[in-house]
């Protein structure tokens, strides 16, 4: 570091034309770039363009058909992940691995190639979790902390290794605001110390405020390298997506009218032991108007669309209201029928069949509304009929109605899934996550059709984990956390601070959480 | 060169029902090293337990004989077996449903009249349900994995068997045989072919295949239960009860293998005896999966295990084989059935190696 005769030292991590091929797509193309000591190198690009594959390689968990890889200066081979962590690679992934019934200290133990002692362990995480300003107790039980304590945990894992090169795949995707920036100080302070960082996101407010230099993919090639700072977010989000950006137009002060789903003291017990109990839940959704309800994941999302879905009854009637009738004891195809569509969070195995056929998706909701079965027996002309009708008309690429499910790329079959609801003409529509791991295209064409569902006159309700998306689609919003929700705030009014605060909630950014909800939460 | 493995983008349809023949095709040449191996000449062992049971029209009609009660059975357990329901007792509901119909026969022993066959039925049919109903009940209360509970009611069934007929419901005039009156003709089922045992039963096997394939393909039901063993949340997404499906596929299979064990003893048997069947309700689960849990597909498997009883028999007359070389050619089966299902998910290429570009 110090020898200052010698030319500037080789970048920490060089990749040379890494090409890897999956049946029938060409995940990375010669991608080349290189990360420095000490830097906060971001990899961007729109979900499919190759980031996960490239990061997968760098950690050994798949392996490159072409190109080499180099680390400080040398060629080398990553025959695996405990390969990676011997060269001091870190990752943090995007879905944690954490076993939820077990203490954070055994979580780490299982993932630490070098455990050691239990006791001294424990006493190493405090230690690094303080120096890095990540509060965590050992001896917690992973269940009982909030995602953002989970993730800690992950982090503190890779630390404890003493990496040189720290990978973090989407970190701020279940992360607070205030969270965020609590991670941006301590990211900062590990590159001040000479660790490298490769930060992984869409996301281009946090690289132009976190990262010195970003290398952008499209279809798995390197389309540029540019240093974030200079460049504006519009400047890199054409860059990422190739071509003009389209934004939806936010309707001006659009009237709504009489409420269309009212939710009224609902309580719903956790579904198992590691599920969320929801408290007390109370707010409407008026006509032509597009409700939010932000938040972490993991905070009573799951349960609320059940109880929403028809997919688990609630206590009583009065709890879900469909146009004033109490459907709270009635099950899925009924509320369907009295007007409710939903689309659910999970595309694969939850909104759709994967292994079933678009036609035999199209009558997994649309038998009701559509009135694609007749006596018992299935309309098979009138379901392919009716799915070959959304596949026009929300654009999907696909070779036709018999295609399976699963063999659309997940934008396609999200733009099919939320298009066969909106076709069904719901009087009312509950989606999770809507564009949740979708291209930008597939985004916008999503958040196009509930804007004008609304604008028809039905109540839409929005759960989403992205708060830009609900920024710029809701009228009004409301906060879940830990199974309780805020009060309802007008989204033009509201402060992104106000509406972090409320998503951090009880779960705050302290250790150390105060009151009875806090103390329900660690016994629980 | 090298062989590399990779994951299909979807299950191969082709492929899928192709395996099934792969499978055949494979037993036969284990079956001709083993026939090797003991020391028998494995050309005239295969000739005399695939071919010659098929030359005659004899071998033909017990062919359809020992099919008929594997092809109802299995195309009950394959509905079950879609919804992710695993019903492994059909033995045990058939050996109900040939105690619950041949108590009826018993009961108008000697007398006349056409109702009495229907009636027989119909009490195979719900004696099978109701032993079906057992592992429902538990499943969907109790949330008891059907696959125990179906399984040992099997060995109660059957020792309820044994104890009727060594008790109270044996042969005065049998010689202390255990075993119950021969039926009289009211409580028979008529021949389809003279000289023959070829029995009624046989035509209804294929119309309840053809039923059941209707059903799956054509009916919301059908629909209901294969979107519950594919993808249990999209189906309660879809509104579909997961407990009613539990009841009707376990009533569904339970009925069906009843009433194949009335057929049993309304036909070929003609009687009450201890053990009524070579374990038809454990074969017709290699059945199903060998006819890919499709209905047309099963009546396929059923005459080719069919086969693999009456060429086992064959076999053992005409080469001196042992009875065991029957079940051993039905496990293989299935063994080589479940390895080529493999394929059905992945493909296997050559390629070329490539150079590595750098080695550590």
């Amino acid at each position: 570091m110090n020898d200052t005769s010698r030319a500037a030292p080789p970048p920490r991590l060089e990749l040379r034309g890494i090409t890897k091929a999956f049946p029938g797509v060409l995940a990375n193309d010669r991608v080349s770039f290189a990360v420095a000591e000490g830097e906060i190198h971001a990899l961007l690009g729109e979900n499919g363009a190759g980031k996960s594959t490239l990061v997968k390689i760098i950690y050994g968990v798949l392996h490159a058909d072409e190109g080499a890889m180099l680390w400080q200066g040398e060629p080398v081979r990553v025959a695996d992940p405990h390969a990676a962590r011997g060269l001091g690679i870190g990752m943090v992934f995007q879905h944690f691995s954490l076993f939820e019934a077990m203490t954070v200290v055994e979580n780490i133990a299982l993932g630490v190639d070098d455990a050691g002692d239990m006791r001294t362990l424990a006493r190493r995480i405090v230690e690094v979790s303080h120096a890095y300003g990540l509060p965590l107790d050992p001896a917690r039980e992973v269940h009982t902390l909030s995602v953002g304590e989970r993730q800690r945990i992950e982090i503190v894992r890779c630390l404890l290794q003493n990496p040189k090169l720290l990978i973090m795949d989407e970190p701020t995707s279940v992360l607070t605001p205030q969270e965020v920036e609590r991670l941006f100080e301590t990211l900062r302070q590990l590159a001040a110390e000479g660790c490298s960082i490769l930060y992984i996101s869409h996301k281009l407010n946090e690289i132009k405020a976190l990262c010195d230099c970003a290398t952008i993919l499209r279809g798995g090639k390197v389309v540029a390298t540019c240093d974030p700072k200079a460049e504006t977010a519009k400047s890199m989000a054409q860059l990422m997506i190739g071509s003009e950006v389209r934004t939806v137009v936010r309707r001006a002060g659009e009237r709504t009218g009489e409420p269309r789903l009212i939710v009224r003291n609902l309580d719903l017990p956790a579904d198992g032991p590691f599920g969320t109990t929801l408290k007390d839940l109370s707010f409407e959704v008026r006509r032509g108007e597009i409700f939010g309800i932000a938040g972490v994941a993991g905070n009573g999302q799951t349960e609320l669309f059940q109880a929403l879905s028809g997919e688990r009854l609630v206590a009583s009637a009065d709890m879900v209201h469909l146009d004033d009738r109490g459907v709270g004891r009635v099950g899925a195809g009924g509320r369907r029928r009295l007007g409710l569509c939903c689309v659910p969070e999970e595309r694969n195995g939850h909104a759709a069949v994967p292994d079933m056929s678009l036609a035999e998706n199209a009558l997994l909701s649309g038998r009701q509304r559509k009135r694609l079965s007749a006596s018992g027996f299935i309309r098979a002309g009138a379901a392919r009929r009716f799915a070959e009708a959304v596949i026009s008309a929300f654009d999907v690429r696909t070779p036709g109605a018999s295609a399976a499910a699963r063999s659309l790329s997940g934008g396609n079959l999200q733009k099919f899934v939320v298009g066969r609801e909106v076709l069904q003409d719901p009087g009312i529509l509950v989606a999770s996550q809507p564009t949740w791991g979708v291209d930008a295209g597939a985004a916008v064409a999503i958040h196009e059709a509930l804007l004008n569902l609304a604008s028809a006159g039905a109540a839409v309700l929005v759960i989403s984990q992205d708060l830009d998306e609900l920024l710029t689609l809701t009228d009004r919003l409301a906060v879940i956390n830990v199974g309780v929700l805020s009060g309802t705030l007008v989204t033009a009014e509201a402060s992104l601070d106000e509406i972090g605060l409320l998503m951090g909630g009880l779960h705050g950014m302290d250790e150390h959480v105060p009151g009875p909800e806090g103390d329900v939460a660690h016994v629980a | 060169m090298s062989l590399k493995i990779e994951a299909r983008p979807q299950i191969s349809r082709r492929v899928l029902y192709l395996t099934p023949l792969l499978a055949v095709a494979l037993t036969v040449v284990a079956g001709f090293f083993i026939f090797l191996l003991m020391g028998h000449n494995p050309f005239a062992a295969l000739y005399h337990f695939f071919i010659s049971p098929l030359t005659s029209l004899y071998g033909l009609s017990e062919l359809g004989v020992k099919a008929a009660p594997l092809i109802i059975i299995g195309v009950g357990l394959a509905i079950g077996f879609r919804a992710n329901v695993w019903n492994i007792g059909a033995e045990g509901q058939l050996t109900v449903g040939a105690i619950a119909g041949g108590g009826v026969a018993l009961a108008f022993w000697g007398e006349t009249g056409f109702s009495i066959l229907p009636l027989m039925c119909l009490a195979g049919l719900f004696g099978g349900m109701a032993y079906a109903a057992i592992p429902a009940f538990l499943k969907t209360r109790l949330g008891v994995n059907e696959i125990l509970t179906s399984l040992m009611l099997t060995y109660v069934a059957t020792l309820f068997l044994s104890m009727l007929v060594y008790g109270p419901w044996k042969d005065p005039d049998g010689f202390g045989f255990p075993q119950s009156r021969l039926f009289t003709e009211a409580a028979l089922l008529p021949m389809i072919l003279e000289g023959t045992r070829l029995h009624l039963g046989v035509v209804v096997a294929v119309l309840v295949a053809v039923a059941a394939w209707v059903v799956m393909t054509r009916t919301v039901i059908g629909f209901e239960i294969r979107v519950v063993g594919q993808a249990p949340a999209a189906a309660a997404y879809a509104g579909f009860d997961r407990n009613r499906m539990i009841w009707l596929c376990l009533l569904t299979s339970g009925g069906l293998a009843g009433l194949a064990g009335l057929f049993e003893i309304a036909g070929p048997i003609g009687q009450l005896i201890p053990a009524l069947t070579p374990g038809y309700g454990f074969t017709a689960i290699i059945v199903a999966f060998l006819g890919r849990l499709h209905p047309l597909g099963i009546i396929a498997s059923g005459l080719l295990m069919a086969l693999s009883y009456i060429g086992g028999e064959n076999a053992q007359v005409e080469v001196g084989l042992p009875q065991a070389v029957t079940g051993v050619f039905q496990g293989l089966l299935l063994f080589f059935l479940l390895a080529s299902d493999f394929l059905t998910k992945y493909r296997v290429r050559l390629v070329s190696e490539r150079p590595e570009v750098a080695r550590a």
